[in-house]
């Protein structure tokens, strides 16, 4: 008998007794909705946590100065500038882990456009800032080398800036921004970058070439860098070497001895990243776990009312054994029985869990993720608990004896 | 051509400490399209000959040839492969599965056989005819009085064109006219050729073969051939019986 017959056998036998087949296989629907809505919502949120890191920018490090304690006087990041030009360049230069590095200087300012006038970040800074943060120009050019060099009074603004200074869908490019009193040329505004995982508005600041900001708003040129150095590892998994490897330099250019702290402090946000996705890790370990203890239940039952249909329907085993069905046969039916109680409590269970998961994001606004991958193991999972809760049952059925089954009453 | 061939053949079933000794050196052949009744009282062994030749079970010890192949040897794939080809049963209670169609209770051997759905359907149709239930098809088991349920279940022992019909006690829960028609469609079998064994323990049943076999204490007590009686398949009869 091949095994499409041993299919419709099946079926046609769950079909007589629907409502028991159906409660058999609550506990695997239940199981598997519960883990598919689960997972739906913690891959959304997951998503949603991953975007706003690489926003940031790609194999980030962020050099801040501060935490010193020199002269007995001791303070965090920021609180001391220690960090020089010529760090920068040796950081640049001298570490080979490290592909780009760029000073960030920042201040508060007011902004004003023929009409308009906005409070944001003026950042002053060089080309790579923009190749290490990962942010291209969505109207008019980027950041050259001769604007930086060439002190050229240009500004590029975010697009919340840009929104604010000239109205939400104006083209800024050439017109004329007042950062100080000092008339910019608008030449780039930027792409939407979004949100920090912090919540901070990314595309809420001004950026100017970093000689321009030195002169015209910092007011000269100063020994130390008053904000931070931005550094672009080589690679992701470059990421803590670099961090090692400028943290030596810098130790050593500032002639910072063994047993004593740093004189800057080094943010590695591939590490915030790697510990919000060990956080996930353990999530969807639970998750996993839930899955498994559900699915457990699930195929307990199912081994049950196979059991306790193998008793009942023991005359009928006896008659296909009279027949000419052999023990295969039987073996076969009950577990193909059991296969399809499980496979479709998946199906049915992936399906209510889908909705479950897209009414939610409705109600709620929670971001959802339907990974493949998921549904494919959840009805590879449900499939397999037929098998192993189906294989007893089908045992047994497949042992008996064609004359004490057609006796049995 | 001996078709079935018991030589000394033995059965002990073990009951706890006690074994029981079904058979005790039993032999007997049959040709093939012979009509015979085995009878017996209960405890007498028939129903132990009757397992034994269908396959069911195996003898102790002795040999069993089915169709001049030594059986008794032979594993369950081996045995169900022969219940499936060679043999087909009728049972007192019918045996007809529940819930489930005249046509679909037929084609249950061809289905083990391995046979194409089609092929399948015609035999099927055409066995449920030979036996006069061509319109009632896809009536399920509780929509037939006990004679059609009863003549389903031949129908489905005949649709693989076995060798052997085993009927063990085929008319034991139908009245005297349905019996008579059942005994009829067995006489009509045996004319075409089929070998019908008949277990019963009714004499006017037995009266209806050619060879009755009786058997007391699991040995052969006497091995009668007759003049057998004809039954009337009188389908007017039947139906108003039936109603």
């Amino acid at each position: 008998m091949n095994l499409l017959q041993t299919l419709r056998i099946a079926v046609r036998a769950l079909l007589i007794n629907k409502l028991r087949s159906f409660l058999t296989t609550l506990g695997i629907i239940i199981g598997v909705a519960a883990v598919i809505a689960m997972v739906a919502i913690g891959e959304g949120a997951k998503a949603r946590v991953e975007e706003s890191f690489s926003s940031m920018g790609s194999n980030l490090l962020v050099v801040l100065p501060g935490s010193t304690s020199a002269g007995g006087q001791r303070g965090g990041f920021g609180s001391m500038p220690t960090l020089t030009w010529d760090d920068l360049k040796a950081i640049s230069a001298e570490v080979p882990s490290v592909r780009y590095a760029a000073a960030q200087l920042r201040t508060n300012a007011q902004l004003l456009s023929e009409d308009q006038n906005w409070n944001t970040s003026v950042y002053g800074t060089t080309t790579e800032y923009f190749v290490i943060r990962n942010w291209p120009v969505a109207l008019g050019s980027a950041m050259s080398d001769s604007d930086v060099e060439s002190g050229a009074k240009v500004v590029f603004l975010g697009q919340t800036v840009a929104a604010k200074l000239f109205g939400a869908s104006a083209d800024p490019i050439g017109q004329l921004v007042r950062i100080k009193n000092i008339p910019f040329e608008v030449k780039g505004v930027l792409a939407a970058k979004g949100q920090s995982p912090t919540g901070q508005d990314y595309d809420d600041g001004a950026f100017v070439p970093l000689r321009a900001y030195q002169t015209k708003i910092q007011g000269g040129l100063q020994q130390f860098i008053a904000g931070s150095i931005y550094v672009g590892a080589q690679s992701q998994a470059a990421t803590a070497e670099a961090q090692r490897q400028v943290t030596n330099l810098l130790r050593d250019r500032h002639h910072i001895g063994p047993g004593t702290d740093d004189d800057f402090s080094i943010r590695n946000l591939t590490e915030l990243a790697s510990a919000q996705e060990e956080g996930m890790k353990t999530l969807t370990t639970l998750l996993a776990s839930i899955a498994a203890v559900s699915l457990l239940v699930g195929g307990i039952g199912i081994m049950n009312i196979m059991l306790v249909s193998v008793t009942e329907r023991t005359r009928e085993i006896g008659v296909r054994m009279a027949v000419g069905a052999n023990p295969g046969d039987v073996l076969a039916q009950f577990l193909v029985e059991a296969l399809t109680l499980a496979t479709a409590g998946g199906v049915i269970g992936i399906t209510a869990g889908l909705l479950a998961a897209q009414r939610l994001a409705e109600q709620f606004g929670w971001p959802t993720l339907i990974r493949l991958d998921v549904v494919v193991i959840a009805v590879v999972f449900s499939a397999a608990v037929g098998i192993v809760f189906g294989l007893y049952p089908a045992r047994k059925a497949s042992r008996l004896d064609p004359i004490d089954a057609l006796r049995f009453e | 051509m001996s078709l079935l061939v018991l030589d000394d053949v033995t059965k002990v079933y073990h009951m706890g400490d006690v074994d029981v000794h079904a058979l005790r050196g039993v032999s007997i052949t049959v040709d093939e399209g012979d009509l015979v009744a085995v009878m017996g009282a209960s405890g007498s062994g028939k129903s132990t000959i009757m397992n034994i030749v269908g396959c069911l079970d195996r003898p102790t010890t002795g040999r069993y040839l089915l169709a001049g192949e030594e059986v008794s040897k032979l594993d369950r794939y081996a045995l169900a492969k022969r219940r499936n080809r060679t043999l087909g049963f009728v049972f007192q209670s019918f045996n007809l599965l529940p819930r489930t169609s005249a046509l679909d209770n037929v084609e249950l051997p061809l289905l083990y056989a391995g046979m194409r759905t089609k092929e399948r359907h015609e035999r099927a149709r055409a066995a449920l005819e030979r036996v006069g239930l061509g319109d009632r098809v896809n009536h399920h088991p509780n929509q037939m009085s006990g004679g059609q349920q009863q003549r389903v279940a031949i129908a489905r022992a005949l649709v693989a064109n076995p060798k052997v019909i085993l009927a063990d006690e085929p008319t034991g829960n139908l009245d005297s006219a349905t019996s008579e028609g059942v005994i009829a469609t067995f006489q009509e079998l045996r004319d075409s050729g089929i070998t019908v064994v008949l277990v019963t323990h009714e004499p006017d049943i037995a009266s209806h073969a050619a060879r009755v076999i009786t058997m007391k204490d699991g040995r052969v007590l006497s091995d009668i051939r007759q003049e057998p009686k004809r039954a009337q398949l009188d389908p007017a009869r039947t139906v108003e019986a039936e109603g």
